[in-house]
């Protein structure tokens, strides 16, 4: 009996803190987007479907996320994985942790000041004055598809490496010796054995990525100037520009759904290999 | 394969790099090089405005994560003796918390709290009994610390479940056997195996709480955090001011982290 009362006194801060802070806003959130907008902005109470009618206003926001996140992740996958297999089995045991380290450590740093850093390097006196310096012609990087897709890739690099190297780095190596003694080229062991054996790691940084870059708004802030949004631009200009929260809850609403839905489908597609491991903790 | 990785690890350094070598640019202009000096330091710390907007982060990142370290080991302590569908619950949440944007986070607190300040704000003024002014609901510190406190506590909560997880319970059952009290167990054999976990946790969580942007931008109401500060600059252009300023916010995060990395890979091996 006093064993459970002191289970629900440690829970008890934990748990109105989620209550008031995570559970009610949400709440809200919903709530609101089957109001309409106030007279001076904000919401006035309704239950309407307006809002949800109005979705396609902001469709070009949903047509760019919905292109450049999963593009986002591709590009990621690609990048990270040789580094990942570079890192679980090439390198040696004496630098291992410190360049794992070195890989994890700038997700954790502002992200803010790191797409900052890619408008010094691809704006007008970065790398296009360069080229046209060399004679190549006049072009422009900056606030392009381009520029977002970089800040990207630079972004969430660390989150895609992390649980693929640990899907790597936790195969056993005696399969791949097995692999070879049976006659098997390295090339063929690589697809036939080490790949599907990391496939696990894989579907987890490609989730954890496409989950993140579905609610950016910083690296389109900073390096699409506006003419590349995601729905997290539209949201911030919804909710601290127009003031339109009825509207602005809705298209929340809608990004949320969205995201279960894709994550959910995603997550069944992949079940034959992952097997539900616990990669939240990134340290 | 070397190459490749060296050709990564010049992608994710160097841009932190420059921004580094130019916040000791002597120049006014951010896009030339003019001789080593030290005066955008000066400058950007003798701004009132980067200083308040410090101040903000310090004190909001301080509290959020001391709070957050407090309650997620509290909460992380009892979870292993909750079954059934209030772990469900518990467990969905701890990953709502985490998974959920940001921005989503952020709008979602903007309009409940300035809602429900919108009902006690009223109500205060109609039950305040001094001749005074009645105290008026805002958001500010409190919503700030509570935003971030939200993650924060899921984050703690993730790291210590995983160092309870691999705690040797023979020793707890050694302890209970040779008579300990469960507050001498917890002192002295749960705590010292937990506390890595805590204080990597507390590390992270200030970090976060330290770089956060999306958030704090929805919910700061009149203060201004850095990222805050930082985000509205960058809008007037590339100064080495905010190169100062950048590096500054990197340097502690790299410190806190690397502090961080170190206590949990010791943490990870037996200590005998």
């Amino acid at each position: 009996m006093q064993a459970r009362h002191r289970t629900a006194l440690f829970l008890l801060p934990a748990g109105a803190w989620f209550v008031t802070m995570l559970v009610l806003p949400l709440v809200v959130v919903l709530v609101f987007s089957f109001g309409e907008r106030g007279e001076a902005g904000g919401y006035s109470p309704a239950f309407v479907l307006d809002n949800y009618f109005n979705l396609p206003a902001r469709w070009t926001a949903f047509q760019n996320t919905l292109t450049l996140a999963p593009v986002g992740t591709l590009a990621c996958l690609l990048i990270a994985y040789p580094l990942a297999y570079f890192l679980a089995v090439r390198a040696s045991e004496k630098w291992r942790t410190l360049l794992l380290v070195l890989v994890i450590v700038p997700f954790w740093t502002s992200i803010l000041i790191r797409s900052y850093a890619w408008i010094f390097i691809l704006g007008g006196q970065g790398i296009p004055a360069l080229i046209s310096a060399m004679g190549l012609g006049d072009i422009k990087l900056i606030n392009t598809p381009f520029a977002v897709l970089t800040g990207i890739v630079y972004g969430y690099l660390p989150l895609m490496v992390f649980p693929i190297y640990v899907s790597l780095e936790r195969l056993d190596k005696r399969l791949l010796e097995a692999s070879a003694d049976l006659g098997s080229p390295p090339w063929r062991s690589f697809l036939q054995v080490t790949l599907p054996l990391s496939m696990p790691g894989v579907a987890t940084g490609c989730m954890l990525v496409f989950i993140l870059l579905m609610g950016e708004f910083l690296i389109p802030a900073i390096l699409g100037g506006g003419k590349v949004f995601f729905v997290g631009n539209a949201l911030v200009d919804l909710f601290l520009q127009s003031r339109n929260w009825a509207f602005g809850s809705a298209v929340a609403v809608a990004l949320v759904v969205i995201m279960l839905v894709t994550v959910t489908a995603y997550m069944r597609l992949t079940s034959r290999w992952a097997g539900g491991r616990d990669d939240l903790s990134l340290m | 394969m070397r190459l490749y990785a060296l050709a990564v690890y010049l992608f994710l350094y160097i841009p932190i790099g420059i921004i580094a070598l130019f916040s000791f640019n002597a120049g006014r202009y951010a896009a030339q090089l003019q001789g080593f000096s030290t005066k955008w330091y000066g400058i950007a710390l003798n701004n009132p405005f980067v200083v308040d907007a410090l101040h903000t982060s310090a004190v909001v990142a301080a509290t959020s994560s001391t709070l957050a370290t407090i309650f997620g080991t509290l909460a992380a302590l009892a979870l292993p003796s909750v079954r059934g569908p209030l772990r469900t619950i518990i467990d969905a949440l701890i990953y709502i918390a985490v998974m959920v944007p940001g921005i989503v986070i952020g709008i979602a607190t903007l309009i409940a709290l300035v809602t429900v300040f919108g009902w006690l704000n009223p109500l205060l003024v109609a039950l305040w009994p001094f001749a005074e002014a009645a105290p008026q609901l805002s958001m500010g510190y409190g919503s700030l610390v509570a935003a971030h406190g939200l993650f924060a506590i899921a984050l703690v909560i993730i790291i210590v479940r995983a160092r309870i997880a691999g705690m040797d319970r023979s020793l707890i059952e050694a302890s209970d056997d040779l008579g300990a009290t469960p507050w001498g167990t917890f002192r002295q054999v749960t705590l010292p195996q937990i506390f890595p976990g805590m204080l990597a946790g507390f590390l992270l969580s200030f970090t976060f709480s330290f770089d956060d942007f999306i958030i704090a931008f929805f919910v700061a109401g009149s203060k201004t955090t850095l990222p805050i500060y930082v985000f509205s600059s960058i809008r007037r252009g590339v100064t080495p001011e905010i190169n100062a300023i950048g590096t500054m916010v990197l340097a502690v995060s790299l410190g806190l982290l690397v502090i961080a990395q170190f206590i949990l890979q010791r943490g990870r091996r037996p200590t005998t």
